[in-house]
């Protein structure tokens, strides 16, 4: 028994299983994409766009109008959404079956 | 009265109520220029909008502005917003009902309080019967018109055409839950009121 004991030490209280690590990392690097990726597509502070509004002049009449181009501009929603997603990721990894030192 | 006298005078009628005549003005543009676009106050960041298939007429004479009258209808399906989910919602049953009522219009019989602000350019208030979701309610709308004599075959990049265009631009606001538009609901996140602006071109090419 003590054999088996020593081929599997038991984890101490302070180490953190490798599934852990990887998914606190996962979820911080999610957070820093979703935030680097809002950041680089125009810091939006309104919502996600499907397809962005460019104004246009016709020069006979003067009438200012709208048409669209199709490209996605993360809005605060995406920002948010992401941000939580990473933080529950992280926070998974504080819950569930942890192996302690036995007495 | 001798036949020729008469053959004059037919003549001469014929030619005063040629260019006496209200022209119709065609609101389908050929350039796809025509849109309404709405604005809803709401958390976050305004709802800016436009419905861009637009069709109708106004029929218009220069010699006689208060008799300008017209029809402009909206297709209801043709309201876009930036987010697609957003769309969605806005033309569902809950909103706009695109698929009971497709169309949103405004009908107008005359102009009152006409001024001129420039050549061929007047302001008037168009009151007329405007109809979204199957409501129809009157609404005094404030227009400015411009008339841009000749300029039909330029725009389009034939002179040689000729015809005329008529400028039609305004703003109004209407309540949604007059028009049945979740009355009285979510009014701390989406305003109850809808402000709409339209500038519209029609035209009327030279017969």
């Amino acid at each position: 028994m003590n054999e088996t004991s020593d081929a599997h030490p038991p984890i101490s209280s302070g180490t953190i299983s490798a599934w852990r690590i990887l998914l606190r990392g996962a979820g911080v690097l999610l957070i820093l994409f979703v935030f680097c990726f809002w950041a680089a597509k125009g810091y939006n502070k309104g919502w996600s766009q499907n397809r962005v509004p460019v104004k246009h002049l016709d020069a006979v009449t003067e009438i200012e109008f709208t048409t669209y181009e199709k490209r996605f501009v993360p809005g605060v929603d995406y920002l948010a959404g992401g941000s939580v997603l990473g933080a529950l990721i992280f926070s998974a990894t504080f819950f569930g079956n942890r192996r302690s030192n036995p007495v | 009265m001798p036949a020729s006298l008469r053959s004059i005078a037919f003549a001469g009628f014929t030619i005063i109520s040629a260019i006496a005549a209200p022209k119709s003005f065609d609101l389908k543009d050929p350039k796809g220029v025509n849109a309404i676009q709405f604005k809803l106050d709401s958390i976050l960041e305004p709802i800016v909008g436009t419905a861009n298939t637009i069709t109708g007429n106004v029929s218009f004479d220069p010699a006689s502005i208060p008799a300008t009258s017209g029809k402009v209808s909206v297709a209801a399906a043709s309201i876009v917003v930036p987010n697609s989910k957003m769309n969605e919602h806005l033309l569902s049953a809950a909103w706009v009902d695109a698929a009971t009522n497709p169309e949103i219009s405004f009908a107008f019989t005359a102009l009152a309080d006409v001024k001129a602000t420039g050549p061929n350019k007047w302001t008037a208030s168009a009151n007329g019967q405007f109809s979204l979701k199957g409501v129809t309610k009157d609404i005094s709308v404030p227009v400015t018109l411009s008339y841009l004599e000749g300029q039909y075959g330029t725009r389009l990049g034939k002179p040689e055409l000729g015809g005329d265009l008529l400028v039609v631009r305004g703003e109004f606001s209407v309540a949604r839950g007059d028009y049945g538009i979740k009355p009285g609901e979510s009014e701390d996140k989406v305003a109850p009121v809808v402000q709409l602006t339209f500038a519209l071109v029609g035209s009327a090419p030279q017969p």
